[in-house]
């Protein structure tokens, strides 16, 4: 709402400004005033994960966060995490090749989680991956080819050979 | 023309046949624009007024205080809707209609049934202004137990009675065979209500299009509501119009409308493009939900395990009103025996209306609450017997040619012995016992069937043509829920037109622009679209060949179609492409595109004598489960899982894989967690927190096993694979439970609380194995 309060925030490296309601959530006004429909809203009560972005390079459920606490942060969507000129991070490959995507709709935030955890612990093994993606629901893949992705996407890092080994 | 029907072995071949299609590289980049993902100038924002009762009657409505909030443009309630019916013969078979209101009028029949609608400005004035719509409701007696609503006496959910639909099958003499049976077991079975809780919420945006057409673009799986819509309207089936954009998954959720006509409604009303989202809370406490069933199952066998009696009786929870129940509970029915050659066997069949949420699709249809009936008979009659439950399922699974409750024979072949034989050996040896922690090994196998029935008549239409450059355009009204419906259209035109999938575009999901293929739904999607567009694609190559015969100067038999390349087989570089075909055949005057129409088998049902046809076909498939039980919690932790399916043939295997792994994932949910809590009639799972889908940590690694053995009658022999793997997973949980700790399991969910309770009381019953 133009009437609402000044908000300054950078989305995926262009700065923002507008008004927000004080008690306008992050990830309605990334949707609303930033174009950022890759912030998916699945429950607004922080329990699926689809609205996961990076706030300073943390992810957060942006539908828990109100908007003016993002005052003079970056923001990270998942439209930032490729190469700007329309190129698939080496990720969202990998989430194409392992099939890790159906309806695609906790996919932004499964990836930015999965690529968030993959800088930080780049040595990690399936079950790990699988405690860092805990607080991402997906309904559709049973989670197996969204790990295949993530490993494969981590050994990648690692230089180790791809097996194929999640097919068949 | 020929299409090769011998595939190679899946697993070698499957990143090959697995093409990575447009609306996946759009998903992962974050570029899809789903249902809730577009805006319009001078858009409004709608919201729902729901009864927060679960019965009584309206005895005031007063929507004064919220038309005055500054920026509401209408509120509607009943005597606004033109038309107030959610026009619905839900069996197919002339059963009596009761009448389903868009929008309550005098009476609520269910806690969070619409009553009023709201379009502001704001998401902020509308849900001011739904605040201020002022509802009382006079409680009246209400009933939620679908067997109390049966009895005489009980409250009436509407006035012509509590029996929303009753089938019965009957075949053989079902007493005689009990009576001379080896060993009887009786078991009953209880199943919950369950949310199919996609990540996408209910959404949409409606406007007024050129030449007046009221234009919904919205998250569902069936445009064919235009017609609904209109009907609502009063308005002629030519003025509405329904997009499905790209689902955030369906599950069935979306087979009934959701916000489509509280859409129709507010746009028709303000003449302004008007959103709307359904919260979460919405979503889980008002929307419908899969049935409750009540299963009784009495089941005879001989000493040597063969099954000689089934006789089955099902109750399901219909809610308040009829939606899609005669049909779930009719393919309960039909598969109630399960995958199990019998002669004598009788099932009936019911659906009761009580004051609770509407139930009605959702994956498995019927076909999945029954498995976990006849399944734990299966083991129990082994048990009973001292037989091996794998050698009792293998002395009775179904075969070609066997004849089903309904009369009818199987006219497909069966692989369940490989599947049973395959699921094992991918599960791999047994896991080793573990300090407090019991563990056990569970199998479970199913037949779901795919496609309507057949006395639906069902058919769908597709237009395939070449544009100029050699590009493909496919056009047919799927819906898309994420399993590739739009990418195994272009998947199948472009093997038969020799059309590299790159080059090919699908444009999808529009009742306006597209030829009509019925909604996604019923595992048909592929058996239906899918032979449209072989048909179409077929024929469009025929069409063409004289063309390019000529050209070549080739004889037409002889030529291979391949890599955007006609070419003669036996001499390669006499070749041309497709552009160059599609200009010259349009210079002909031969026009590269064709539609035409699939029509599937049909047939005739009596539901008079529980005779005819049912299915087209079914998708065989077996799981097998190990478990850990804790002794301390109670807990259940998978700690294995494998999954085999004939699929006859994989359009893409890797797609199939992830059908199989995405149901048994629902499927753990079902088990072991999943439940929406309805109390006398109110909903008390309010919040996504209170309902748990698995996660990442509660599920495996899920092994599926994509088995191409006997063809079936989708496209290229495939068989349907949306539904069918959800089936198994409940009762091969429970076995292998059984398995680890002696205790049966017979009410879903099998929660830690449930678990430890079966436990103890197994131990009070037994204090010596509690001392061991």
């Amino acid at each position: 709402m133009s009437t609402g309060v000044a908000l300054s925030l950078d989305v995926n490296g262009r700065p923002l400004s507008t008004h927000v309601d004080v008690n306008e959530s992050l990830a309605d006004v990334l949707r609303a005033h930033a174009g950022a429909t890759d912030v998916k809203v699945g429950c607004g009560e922080g329990v699926c994960g689809t609205c996961t972005v990076l706030l300073d390079g943390e992810p957060v459920n942006s539908c828990l966060v109100f908007a003016v606490q993002a005052e003079g942060r970056s923001v990270a969507t998942l439209r930032g995490l490729g190469d700007g000129n329309g190129g698939l991070h080496a990720l969202q490959r990998r989430f194409l090749s392992h099939g890790a995507s159906q309806c695609g709709f906790c996919t932004p935030g499964m990836v930015l989680t999965a690529e968030w955890f993959v800088a930080q612990n780049p040595g990690a093994d399936r079950d790990q991956i699988r405690e860092a993606l805990s607080g991402n629901i997906c309904r559709c893949t049973g989670y197996t080819k969204i790990v295949d992705a993530v490993e494969g996407y981590a050994r990648e890092l690692e230089g180790v050979p791809d097996e194929v080994s999640d097919v068949g | 023309m020929s299409v090769e029907l011998a595939p190679p072995p899946v697993a070698a071949q499957a990143r090959d046949r697995s093409p990575v299609h447009q609306d996946f590289v759009q998903k992962v980049a974050g570029e899809l624009a789903y249902a809730d993902d577009w805006a319009m100038p001078g858009m409004l924002h709608g919201v729902v007024i729901r009864a927060s009762a679960p019965c009584g009657r309206i005895t005031r409505l007063d929507t004064g205080a919220a038309r005055s909030v500054p920026g509401v443009h209408t509120v509607i309630t009943a005597a606004d809707v033109p038309h107030n019916v959610i026009a619905e013969e839900a069996s197919g078979l002339g059963l009596d209609p009761i009448v389903m209101p868009v929008l309550a009028a005098e009476t609520v029949r269910y806690d969070g049934e619409p009553i009023a609608l709201v379009a502001a400005e704001t998401p902020w004035a509308a849900a001011k202004a739904a605040e201020l719509v002022e509802v009382e409701i006079e409680r009246e007696p209400g009933v939620y137990d679908p067997e109390a609503a049966l009895e005489p006496g009980a409250p009436l959910v509407h006035p012509q009675g509590n029996t929303c639909v009753t089938w019965r099958m009957e075949r053989g003499d079902v007493d005689a065979a009990l009576a001379s049976a080896d060993v009887v077991v009786e078991g009953e079975y209880r199943t919950q209500h369950v949310d199919h809780a996609y990540l996408e919420p209910e959404s949409g945006i409606g406007w007024i299009d050129g030449d007046g057409v009221v234009t919904l673009r919205v998250s569902t799986q069936v445009i064919e509501h235009a017609r609904q819509i209109a009907a609502i309207l009063r308005l002629p089936h030519s003025k509405v119009r329904v997009i499905a954009a790209y689902l955030g998954g369906g599950f069935g959720g979306k087979e009934d409308m959701t916000v489509e006509p509280h859409l129709a409604l507010l746009v028709a009303k303000t003449r302004r493009p008007v959103r709307m989202v359904w919260s979460r809370q919405e979503s889980l406490t008002a929307r419908q939900k899969r049935h409750p069933f009540i299963m009784r199952y009495r089941t005879g066998a001989a000493s040597d395990g063969r099954i000689v009696a089934q006789d089955v009786r099902i109750v399901g929870n219909a809610g308040a009103y009829p939606l899609l129940s005669a049909r779930v509970l009719f393919a309960a029915a039909v598969t109630a025996p399960g995958p199990y050659g019998v002669d004598d066997v009788r099932v009936e069949s019911v659906a009761a209306f009580t004051h609770t949420v509407p139930t009605s699709a959702f994956r498995g249809f019927g076909a999945m609450q029954v498995v976990f009936g006849y399944e734990q008979q299966m083991d129990r009659i082994a048990e009973a017997l001292g037989l091996d439950p794998v050698t009792v399922r293998r002395r009775n699974f179904v075969k070609r040619g066997d004849r089903r409750v309904t009369g009818e024979p199987l006219d497909t072949d069966v692989a369940l012995d490989e599947c049973l034989t395959e699921a094992l050996g991918a599960l791999g040896d047994p896991p080793a016992a573990r300090d407090g922690m019991r563990v056990g090994r569970g199998i479970a196998c199913n037949m779901a069937p795919y496609g309507r029935a057949v006395y639906f008549a069902d058919r769908a239409s597709c237009w395939i043509g070449l544009e100029q450059d050699g590009t493909l355009v496919i056009r047919a009204g799927v819906t898309d829920l994420g399993g590739g419906q739009a990418a195994s259209l272009a998947q199948i035109a472009c093997e038969i037109l020799g059309v590299s999938i790159d080059r090919s575009s699908v444009h999808i999901g529009d009742s306006a622009l597209n030829p009509l293929v019925g909604g996604t739904f019923a595992t048909r999607q592929l058996y239906m679209s899918g032979n449209a567009a072989l048909k179409v694609a077929r024929e469009l190559r025929e069409k063409l060949t004289p063309v390019a015969a000529d050209m070549l100067g080739a004889a037409p038999e002889s030529l291979d179609w391949a890599d955007d390349i006609v070419c003669a087989r036996e001499e390669k570089e006499r070749k041309l492409t497709l552009a160059e075909l599609a200009r010259a055949a349009e210079a002909e005057g031969v026009m590269p595109y064709c539609h035409s129409t699939f029509e599937a088998e049909v047939g005739e049902f009596d539901p008079r004598t529980g005779r005819g046809r049912s299915f087209p076909d079914y998708t065989y498939g077996a799981h097998a489960v190990d478990v850990g039980v804790d002794e301390e919690t109670g807990e259940v932790s998978i700690l294995g899982y494998a999954a085999c399916h004939d699929v006859g043939r994989a359009i893409n295997p890797q797609r199939v894989q992830g059908q199989i792994q995405g149901a048994v994932a629902q499927g753990v949910g079902y088990a072991l967690s999943e439940q929406i809590d309805i109390e006398d009639g109110v909903c008390t799972s309010l919040l996504f927190a209170d309902y748990l889908v698995p996660t990442s940590v509660d599920l495996p690694d899920i092994v599926p096993v994509v088995l191409e053995r006997h063809p079936g009658k989708g496209p290229l022999g495939a068989r349907g694979i949306g539904e069918p793997p959800i089936g198994p997973v409940a009762p091969a949980l429970a076995a292998a439970i059984h398995d680890a700790t002696g205790v049966w399991l017979t009410k879903l969910p099998m929660t830690p609380e449930r678990v430890l309770a079966s436990l103890r009381a197994d131990a009070d019953a037994d204090p010596e194995t509690a001392a061991a």
